[in-house]
């Protein structure tokens, strides 16, 4: 019969497709282990540079940082937006982007002027398919987050701030929640925002904070390189919990193709048995019906 | 108290080392600096070398840093290690190359940006997930 040949040989392909899958969602389960280990490192860093920062924003008075003063105007808005470099992992990266979209719509709308700087692939093709200002990339960045292949594109960004081609930095990229749960998230990456980094005024009041660091060689270098530093590790650590998202995200997408495969292949053997069935059924009742006539 | 402070070393990518210790030597920028329990609040770069630290009842410990900042309190030390050899010139450097990979990429796109399509695009790709979503129930 052709038509259970047929069958035969999509039930076979679909068992290769499903096999395949099953790889694939294994290879990111354990990537997904390490990529998660890879973001709970990073945070003791982020914690302590924060600290010092903070500190720094509240002692020293007679500098301070253009990270850290907000401005009153806001004409051109730098976005970073975090991607995975692979697809296949469900709808990781179309929910981040749809978020930057409308989000620059709006701005667009109130005449805000966006260029944006592509921390993976997926995200540089949408942004470089819709024409979007692509002011600076780094694609291919393996299963590790390394820092030393960010730094140039970050480097862009905030020179772009300092030099006042930016009014205001923001990051987008998916926020770990937890393996079946990844949220899209923007956040402002400058000016910094973070309550504890500004020089709140009640805490100057105590004589805990007047201390200052001795600085060596002298305060604006250094602080130079803390806040630089500081936003880098942003930075890091939104890569870091994009790739655990990617890597979770493509498990749980992995795991309904396996077993979607695992339904068509049923359903397919169902119709296989069926067909065979009622060949021999009538290839009986041919023979009987033969026999009838003879 | 007073005899030991708490050290932390970290980098970006992991915790180096953190406990409590007597004494340390970091090779800081305008040279080699010692620091005992309470020191003076300080806050210096690193560069690249080795960092002593004498714990309580123990060998001394090299560790290795690749350049960074020292931040020193009364009782708590931290270094904030680098994990990527840093220079002015480098990162201009790769910030360059950053730059320039972007002008590449952009030479062959389309002109305006077309928000249309964008969203003509997201909302296929949100139709195809809502499509084998809905494949998915049926199926089970």
């Amino acid at each position: 019969m052709a038509g259970s040949r047929e069958i035969r040989n999509k039930i076979k392909s679909v068992k290769n497709t499903q096999k395949i899958t099953r790889a694939m969602e294994m290879v990111a389960a354990s990537k997904m282990r390490k990529a998660q280990e890879r973001m709970k490192k990073a945070r003791p860093y982020g914690e302590k540079i924060r600290n010092v920062a903070a500190h720094m924003s509240r002692a020293n008075t007679e500098y301070r940082h253009p990270f850290l003063i907000a401005r009153d105007t806001v004409k051109r808005i730098g976005v970073i937006i975090v991607t995975s470099d692979k697809g296949l992992c469900g709808g990781l990266n179309t929910n981040v982007l749809r978020k930057v979209v409308n989000q620059m719509k709006t701005w667009q709308a109130e005449g805000e002027q966006v260029e944006v700087c592509c921390i993976g692939n997926k995200g540089l093709g949408f942004m470089s398919r819709i024409g979007a200002s692509v002011t600076s990339q780094v694609v291919g960045l393996g299963d590790t987050p390394d820092i030393a292949k960010l730094i140039g594109a970050v480097k862009v960004v905030l020179d772009g701030y300092t030099q006042d081609q930016f009014d205001r930095v923001y990051i987008f990229y998916n926020r770990f929640i937890n393996t079946m749960k990844q949220e899209p998230v923007m956040e402002q990456l400058l000016p910094l925002i973070d309550e504890r980094m500004q020089g709140s005024e009640q805490d100057s009041d105590k004589p805990k904070a007047i201390w200052d660091y001795i600085y060596e060689p002298e305060a604006k270098s250094v602080i130079d390189d803390i806040m630089v530093r500081y936003v880098e590790a942003l930075i890091y650590q939104a890569v870091a919990e994009n790739m655990a998202s990617e890597q979770s995200a493509r498990m749980v997408a992995m795991k309904a193709a396996s077993d979607n495969a695992g339904n068509v292949i049923n359903e397919l053997t169902l119709i296989y048995n069926k067909s065979r069935q009622a060949a021999i059924t009538k290839e009986l009742s041919e023979i009987v019906g033969g026999a009838a006539a003879v | 108290m007073g005899t030991i402070f708490h050290l932390d070393i970290v980098s970006a990518e992991e915790s180096i080392y953190s406990g409590p210790v007597e004494f340390l030597v970091a090779p800081a920028q305008m040279g080699e600096v010692g620091i005992y329990p309470r020191h003076t609040p300080m806050l210096t770069r690193i560069k690249s070398g080795m960092v002593r630290i004498k714990a309580q009842l123990k060998e001394e410990e090299l560790v290795y840093v690749s350049g960074g900042m020292l931040e020193v309190q009364p009782d708590v030390v931290t270094i904030l290690a680098d994990t990527a050899v840093r220079s002015h010139d480098l990162d201009e450097a790769k910030a360059l190359e950053a730059k320039r990979a972007a002008e590449e990429a952009m030479k062959n796109r389309e002109s305006e940006l077309d928000y249309a399509k964008a969203q003509a695009e997201l909302i296929e790709a949100m139709a195809q997930l809502a499509a084998i979503d809905k494949l998915r129930k049926r199926g089970h």
